[in-house]
């Protein structure tokens, strides 16, 4: 059953990367990018990661997309036009690509993770555990994204504020 | 309990609240016809059945049966999937809620709550993230209305449902921090736990409700975004009929408007049973002890009744009395005064449950 719902996931969010990248209306790639978000959010259920997986819908798919979708109405953006392909990943991007995969691939073979399935809430997955690990093994982490979004924040402030000249 | 009971057990669960919500929903449309009407010196419905009773079925039919358009410069995939999405997102955060306490039939115990089971000491539980579930389900609810506006392809569903998405983006700040001092309180996020947490008496007689444990400030914070989130006046911006003809579904008519509307409706059922989940003590209250045990197995879901009812008279009272806000004042307050208040809120509550711990 675990095995059944993973690829069935796995596929959708795979399916749905393939589809933002393919779809000529902004609509419909910013569609796609709540399915693959969606199916990230099932996966992390399927790892006993409950509570991650519930803020990955509410914080991605319920905020961030909403957004997303919220500014291509504002602009009305209509079709995107394929563009002959850049330089930089022409060069870089591709060779990027092969080396990235072969290190993938190697740190894979070298700590391969054990056959056995994970149960659920083998995990840390309840919220209460994720709390205690971000407030004392993960606090400094925790701390400095927290100056980061602060630092974003102020950005829009500033950005966002009229000028009173 | 084998699978199979478990899976019998689940769908007739989810028949039964599935039957009794749409049956909330289509009268409290009869509900809020009439209450409006006295409110405002006329009758309301009264022709379909004694009381106009039978008007939601009247309603039904002819949504049914009314031609149903789609204009030919809608985006069509999107314009027909929005309909169906705000109605399944109303629909399934019902699940979550915890309705009644454990019943026993036919040697079978289970709670009344779809998510709910029963733990091997005979214990009600249910998913320990369950509300963090219903507000993701919330959050999702938004996409139903801002792609009808998109794909419409008109310039008033454009403009009602640009404001519903920001609207409800911005109060689902307030509404989720006004749950915080609750959750703090309870230190669970099981929405079964809130409840247990609530079942005890002060003196037996009055409830440990937190509305009652001081967490008023914070019942305040979520009504009122808890309107808005809903759409409701004095917060309809999103389908203000004076400015942008209907909002968001303008375009929209027969079954598929229909869809549309009971979203809203049963969005406001989920908010109320959220609301008295959290503050009012679900399915909790007074013990009657003179009546017979089979009335009194009864007597958790007429207090959970009662309190959504409660709920559903507050908006349609509040819709006969409130005029409609201002776009910018709707957000000036929004971000100006609710969420610095539930911020506050939030802060107080966490110092006085450390100073109690």
């Amino acid at each position: 059953m675990h095995q059944f719902l993973f690829i069935v996931f796995a596929v959708f969010c795979a399916g749905g990367a393939i589809n933002l990248l393919v779809q000529r209306k902004t609509i419909n790639s910013a569609l796609s990018l709540i399915v693959v978000m969606g199916s990230l959010a099932m996966i992390y259920l399927l790892l006993g990661a409950e509570f991650v997986a519930v803020v990955q819908v509410i914080i991605y798919a319920g905020a961030i997309m909403v957004l997303y979708i919220f500014v291509i109405m504002l602009l009305n953006a209509g079709d995107e036009e394929a563009s002959k392909g850049s330089n930089v990943a022409k060069y870089f991007g591709i060779p990027g690509l092969f080396i990235g995969g072969i290190i993938g691939i190697g740190v894979l073979l070298k700590h391969r993770p054990n056959d056995t399935p994970l149960k659920l809430g083998a995990l840390y997955g309840p919220a209460d555990q994720v709390g205690m690990l971000l407030f004392t093994k993960y606090l400094l982490a925790f701390e400095v994204t927290s100056v980061l979004v602060l630092i974003a924040i102020m950005g829009a402030v500033v950005l966002a504020r009229r000028s009173d000249s | 309990m084998s699978a199979l009971t478990f899976l019998i057990v689940a769908l007739i669960k989810i028949a039964i609240t599935l039957g009794v919500l749409l049956t909330v929903v289509a009268y409290t449309v009869w509900l809020e016809r009439k209450v409006v009407g006295r409110m405002q010196n006329r009758w309301g419905p009264s022709r379909v059945g004694p009381f106009g009773l039978l008007q939601p079925l009247a309603d039904g039919i002819k949504f049914l049966l009314k031609e149903d358009l789609t204009p030919p410069y809608v985006e069509k995939n999107i314009y027909l999937l929005a309909p169906g999405l705000a109605l399944i997102m109303a629909l399934t955060s019902i699940a979550l809620v915890p309705i009644g306490p454990v019943i026993h039939l036919f040697g079978i115990s289970t709670p009344v709550q779809i998510t709910g089971v029963v733990d091997a000491a005979g214990q009600p539980s249910d998913i320990n993230v369950g509300l963090l579930i219903v507000l993701g389900i919330t959050s999702l609810g938004v996409y139903g209305i801002a792609l009808a506006g998109w794909s419409s392809n008109s310039k008033y569903s454009l403009l009602g449902s640009l404001r519903a998405s920001a609207q409800m983006v911005s109060y689902e700040v307030s509404l989720g921090l006004s749950l915080v001092g609750v959750l703090l309180m309870s230190s669970t996020l099981s929405l079964s736990g809130i409840v247990h947490a609530q079942q005890s008496t002060w003196f037996g007689v009055i409830p440990q409700w937190f509305l009652f444990r001081g967490q008023f400030v914070a019942f305040f914070i979520y009504m009122i975004a808890a309107f808005a989130e809903t759409n409701r006046i004095p917060f309809d911006l999103p389908e203000a009929e004076t400015e942008l003809v209907a909002g968001y579904h303008t375009e929209y008519s027969a079954m598929k408007f229909a869809m549309f509307f009971m979203a809203e409706y049963a969005n406001m059922v989920t908010v109320a049973c959220i609301a008295s989940v959290m503050f009012l003590g679900g399915w909790t209250g007074p013990t009657i002890s003179f009546l017979p045990l089979a009335v009194q197995a009864f007597l958790p879901l007429v207090w959970f009744t009662a309190k959504i009812f409660f709920f559903l008279f507050l908006y349609i009272w509040i819709r006969g009395t409130l005029p409609r806000f201002r776009y910018d004042q709707l957000m000036a307050f929004g971000w100006k005064f609710l969420f610095p208040l539930a911020l506050a809120n939030v802060i107080v509550t966490a110092f006085f449950v450390a100073w109690r711990a």
